[in-house]
């Protein structure tokens, strides 16, 4: 076995993923490594959260292979996956009434083992999580009473206190307001970076991938795949062909920005 | 005091009622209602619904059709137990299938399988007693209507008791991820499927051994794991033991109250629980649609 720490957190191998026959990826070839952020562009229904999902391990692809630190994603326990590699999906809403500090410690349950109790160290990792994403002050509160965007903020930690190498996120940032879109992908990029994680973004804006991502993947329909760095990626005439729709670049302080046409 | 007089005083009729009718009849309502509390847990968390009950959802009538059709073939205990697990079980299934359809849960369509089920099962009880001999009519109403008159020392049911608490105390951490929808209990690394199967069959099995007992009783699965959510129970490594506790007691005050508030005679335990349950029933589910909304 080649020493893990070098290991590519993730390798698709000739991954063809479908959706209802449709194929998302044709044979695609990717790794990922520790310290990318990547993002994952397409239109609806390009089969992003499709991708992801196959991406962490909850749908099986179609052909070709995905691996974790080498090994297959399907030969591994599911215990030992969620420890390596953690995913939020999008709008998980709960039935019952949960606090959003346990909301959040459901995070450490691959962690822990059978009917043992999160230590203090549990909860310390999870505040920290929380704080991450301002909602220290909440950690009392019933999260079905929440907005949707505190929820999605409390399933954030919780992905953050799940404390895996591998980040999946799916739309993280839709139902945040324009501050708290900047500041929690900057403290996830930022988490990440510091401290070698690496990151998978299905994003909607492209300017907040291009901001945020140094790598991108984009879902052309019908297969087609592209990907690579960002700033070789995201060029106008490919987004265009990307979401069929003309686009204006406009150069700001704070870099480049589309809008469409 | 009667009780202390009974226990020094071996072979009084004082004691032979307290040894043959009290205690078996105690010990079964304990059993029964921890029985109903632990598979409404568990169906709750299964169909991600705080309105899942075993009778609500016709699984107790599924298991009463099944020990029926045992008792009216003249089956022993052991094809008894085995015939109204078989009912439990298929109703679950049955349950869980048609409830899902194609998309993800929705309350109006569970309720509805469940009702139309239990209501099925009744139906089918009834044509069952109005086949068989006039003998058997006497039982009719245990069978539809729980009643824990005629219960015996809950031996099955104790050692059934035991394992379906074991095994669901030590699921107890992977329920309460499961309770955020499979998709998402896969990602926070338990195993998905094993866990279904093995919460299917401890409802079903929990189910059938409270209905062998004491017949078909309703509402002690919907109402003892409300009430500790709203006493702040939230975590099932907590609720699962308390509502053990709780779904015993509660279903144990409910036949004390069966047997004495129209003394000498006396009311079908079940009646009970669901003068009760029905109440709460419609309360938690206007609550559930206010939520929705």
């Amino acid at each position: 076995m080649t020493d893990q720490t070098l290991a590519p957190l993730l390798r698709c191998v000739d991954t063809t993923v479908t959706i209802a026959g449709m194929p998302v990826t044709r044979q695609l070839n990717l790794t990922i490594e520790a310290g990318q952020c990547w993002c994952i562009l397409g239109k609806n229904g390009a089969g992003k959260t499709t991708l992801l999902h196959t991406l962490a391990g909850l749908r099986a692809a179609e052909t070709g292979r995905i691996e974790c630190l080498n090994i297959d994603l399907h030969t591994y326990r599911r215990r030992q996956l969620a420890q390596r590699l953690g995913v939020l999906l999008q709008d998980q809403e709960s039935p019952f009434p949960v606090s959003v500090l346990e909301t959040v410690l459901q995070g450490r349950h691959p962690h822990l083992h059978a009917w043992q109790w999160e230590t203090a160290a549990d909860v310390a990792i999870a505040r920290q999580a929380l704080s991450m994403v301002g909602l220290e002050s909440l950690d009392q509160r019933n999260i079905q009473t929440l907005s949707g965007g505190e929820r999605q903020r409390a399933a954030i930690a919780a992905l953050l206190a799940q404390d895996t190498q591998l980040l999946l996120l799916d739309e993280p940032t839709s139902h945040l307001d324009l501050h708290h879109r900047i500041q929690i992908l900057d403290g996830l990029v930022q988490h990440c970076r510091d401290s070698g994680k690496a990151l998978v973004l299905v994003l909607h804006d492209i300017n907040l991938a291009a901001r945020f991502a140094d790598r991108a993947l984009l879902l052309l329909g019908d297969g087609v795949t592209m990907h690579g760095e960002v700033d070789d990626v995201l060029q106008t005439e490919i987004l265009e062909r990307l979401y069929g729709h003309p686009l204006v670049a406009v150069e700001t302080r704070v870099g480049r920005a589309w809008l469409p046409a | 005091m009667d009780v202390w007089e009974a226990m020094r005083t071996p072979d009084s009729t004082a004691a032979r009622i307290l040894w043959e009718l009290r205690l078996p009849r105690t010990a079964a309502a304990f059993v029964t209602g921890a029985l109903l509390g632990i598979a409404g847990a568990l169906m709750q968390v299964l169909l991600r619904n705080p309105l899942a009950d075993p009778y609500v959802l016709g699984v107790s009538g599924g298991a009463s059709f099944g020990a029926l059709l045992a008792l009216l073939a003249g089956a022993g205990t052991v094809a008894l137990q085995g015939s109204a697990f078989a009912g439990a079980l298929i109703s679950t299934l049955l349950v869980f299938s048609l409830a899902h359809g194609r998309g993800s849960w929705d309350t109006t369509r569970l309720l509805l399988t469940g009702v139309v089920l239990a209501a099925g099962w009744g139906a089918m009880i009834s044509l069952l007693l109005a086949l068989s001999p006039a003998q058997q009519m006497q039982g009719m109403l245990f069978w539809l209507m729980g009643d824990l008159s005629y219960a015996q020392l809950p031996v099955a049911g104790t050692a059934g008791l035991l394992v379906v608490a074991v095994i669901a105390i030590f699921l107890s951490p992977s329920l309460n991820v499961m309770a955020g929808g499979e998709l998402y209990a896969a990602a926070r690394g338990v195993a998905v499927n094993k866990v279904r199967t093995l919460i299917y069959l401890l409802g079903a099995l929990a189910t059938a051994l409270a209905v062998t007992q004491a017949g078909n009783i309703g509402f002690v699965g919907l109402v003892a794991p409300h009430l500790l959510r709203l006493a702040g129970a939230r975590d099932h490594r907590v609720l699962i033991p308390a509502v053990i506790l709780l779904g015993g007691t509660l279903l144990l005050c409910a036949d004390a109250l069966s047997r004495t508030l129209i003394a000498p005679r006396q009311l079908p335990v079940g009646v009970l629980t669901a003068l009760i349950g029905v109440p709460m029933f419609l309360f938690l589910l206007y609550r559930s649609r206010r939520l929705d909304d």
